[in-house]
């Protein structure tokens, strides 16, 4: 895809992550709309994957370590063919495949994620096994800002400096909010890239809502430099629908009717 | 009673991993920093591409492992007992239980005859926090040759599986050619007026006790319960069939524990009168192996005495 064409599916992406969340009832629009650019480029500009053969051995794997950004994932997932867009009107109810956090039932998702800081050792790990292999996949994990207060997430990010993984990249959607307010009120993480870099990580900051930056540094992975990269991507919660732009309260919430009309109109269009 | 020398259950461990090294490339093992204690160095010696030291970080390891299964290995991720099932619990329950990934959880240093080292270190909980996670099996052998036989049989398996070891040398009362089934619990002797249901070495404890007892005229039945999930229920009702009453040994907290689960089996199918011995609601200490297993009620003196008492309340 073209970065126009990027761009325009992360519109049809933010409009999927309304729709569901809407029909839902429930769910976490504000991260995922921050997220969604990125999540595009990197399912539909990077990626190996095939969508019709979801346990392809030679495909890259993603995580989403912020596991309550699913509606993004889910999105992202239907819009490469791994399920139809159907299925996001069974979001969040019984018996469906899309279950409130990811879960390893949904075609296209490696494993279950929800409780914070638990991804990224995952993504560690498979790496680890791939390297212990020889094999050339690479590895994506999507966390969250306020996720990089649990103590596992330093803990993987130790790990992977010290095992030199350069195949694997995580992008951190640094919104600055988290549900009890800003990221640095609630618990400070700053200097992030600082910290990063001290724990032998490649560090790229960008801005997460410009897709040809996000293409750019996602083009240069892997660098074969024997150090993981982190991308911190400096986001909007609630991305793309005006009312929910830098809005906490948007973490968790879905829209009403009224809100869900104004926010497809807002989302109306091609770019 | 056969004894066929002694040996800790830990070394049993140790030795199944080496001989899965060899036969299955895609056995890994991981350790946080102790892996002379819990003998994962014999791996790790033979096989160093294939260990990896996580340091003092359980959380992590355990995703680690998680990741490694989902790329085809069997890892086996190992340290003390008390730091794998509960500094790491969420992470076995929601990244490998919930996703029922192939990691086998090794936990050494069960019980409070882990000695000198004290509570902190003395694992009493893990049968209690592991066996309520849907997906898990529960292994607890009874010496070092069950133990080796559970390491083999736990990478055969598919699914998340944790097996419990003790850091002493206990006696051995199995040998290396003797049949093990995960599910399956093996009758030491069979006797009508009282069922002594054990797991780990408190196997030992139980035959020691139905010894004494059968000084005093009493036979007991003796049930070595290797795995506590999935548990043997048949193997259990049979008990509680033939003697009406049954005493669990356990060197856990009897709350939630392997008592506590051979107790929700009788309570379903054949409720019978039952007495507890195991660690009753309280942190361990620090003491010589021998001596805490008397402070804490867990000694073969202490499980014949249970038994006459259970026996008193179904009448007999």
């Amino acid at each position: 895809m073209t970065v126009a064409e990027l761009k325009k599916m992360a519109r049809q992406i933010r409009r999927d992550i309304i729709e569901m969340t809407h029909a839902a009832g429930s769910g976490h629009p504000g991260g995922s709309l921050s997220a969604t650019d990125f999540v595009t480029a990197l399912y539909f500009h990077k990626l190996r994957h095939h969508p019709d053969d979801p346990c392809w051995e030679g495909r890259d794997r993603v995580i989403f370590s912020k596991g309550h950004v699913a509606p993004v994932l889910y999105a992202a997932l239907a819009r490469s063919g791994y399920f139809p867009c159907a299925e996001y009107a069974s979001l969040r109810q019984y018996g469906a495949n899309l279950q409130g956090h990811p879960c390893n039932c949904t075609p296209g998702v490696e494993v279950g994620t929800g409780s914070l800081g638990q991804g990224l050792s995952v993504i560690v790990g498979m790496a680890l096994a791939a390297k212990l292999d020889g094999r050339d996949n690479l590895f994506y994990c999507v966390n969250g800002d306020g996720e990089m207060q649990e103590g596992q997430i330093w803990e993987a990010l130790m790990a992977a400096g010290h095992f030199k993984l350069d195949r694997v990249l995580t992008f951190i959607d640094y919104n600055g909010l988290q549900i009890d307010g800003e990221v640095e009120k609630v618990m400070g993480i700053a200097p992030l890239a600082d910290k990063l870099r001290a724990f032998r990580w490649h560090v790229a900051e960008v801005d997460g809502h410009d897709m040809q930056s996000l293409v750019d540094v996602l083009d240069e992975f892997p660098r074969g430099d024997g150090r993981p990269v982190a991308i911190i991507g400096h986001t909007i919660k609630g991305k793309g629908v005006s009312f929910m732009e830098n809005q906490a309260g948007w973490h968790g919430k879905a829209p009403n009717d009224e809100e869900y009309a104004k926010a497809m109109a807002e989302l109306a269009g091609e770019d | 009673m056969q004894i066929y020398g002694e040996k800790p259950t830990r070394f049993g461990y140790g030795e199944g991993l080496v001989k899965l090294g060899e036969i299955n490339p895609n056995v890994v093992v991981f350790d946080a920093d102790l892996a002379k204690s819990t003998t994962t160095i014999w791996f790790a010696e033979k096989f160093p591409t294939r260990f990896f030291d996580a340091g003092i970080a359980e959380q992590n390891m355990l995703g680690m492992a998680a990741g490694m299964s989902l790329m085809g290995k069997i890892p086996f991720v190992t340290t003390y007992g008390v730091f794998v099932s509960g500094r790491a619990w969420d992470q076995i329950r929601t990244t490998v239980c919930y996703s029922n990934l192939n990691v086998k959880i090794g936990g050494a240093h069960g019980g409070v005859s882990v000695g000198p080292d004290g509570a902190t270190h003395q694992a009493l909980e893990e049968i209690t926090i592991m066996r309520v996670l849907p997906n898990m099996t529960v292994l607890s052998p009874c010496d070092a040759n069950e133990a080796y036989k559970a390491t083999l049989a736990a990478a055969e398996m598919r699914g998340p599986v944790y097996l419990r070891f003790g850091r002493e040398k206990v006696p051995l009362l199995t040998k290396p050619e003797d049949p093990f089934e995960i599910g399956k619990a093996v009758v030491y002797r069979r006797g009508a007026d009282v069922g002594l249901l054990a797991t780990g070495h408190m196997v030992y404890h139980a035959l020691l006790a139905a010894e004494a007892l059968e000084k005093e005229g009493v036979s007991a039945y003796v049930l070595n319960v290797h795995t506590i999930k999935p548990i043997d229920e048949e193997a259990i009702l049979d008990v509680a069939a033939k003697c009406k009453c049954l005493v669990t040994c356990e060197e856990h907290q009897v709350t939630g524990g392997f008592g506590g689960a051979v107790a929700e089996v009788l309570a379903k199918r054949r409720p019978v009168p039952m007495r507890f011995i195991g660690v009753q609601d309280r942190f361990g200490e620090s003491g010589k192996p021998d001596e805490l297993f008397e402070v804490f009620g867990l000694s073969a003196a202490h499980i014949a005495a249970a038994a006459k008492d259970v026996m008193k309340a179904a009448g007999k």
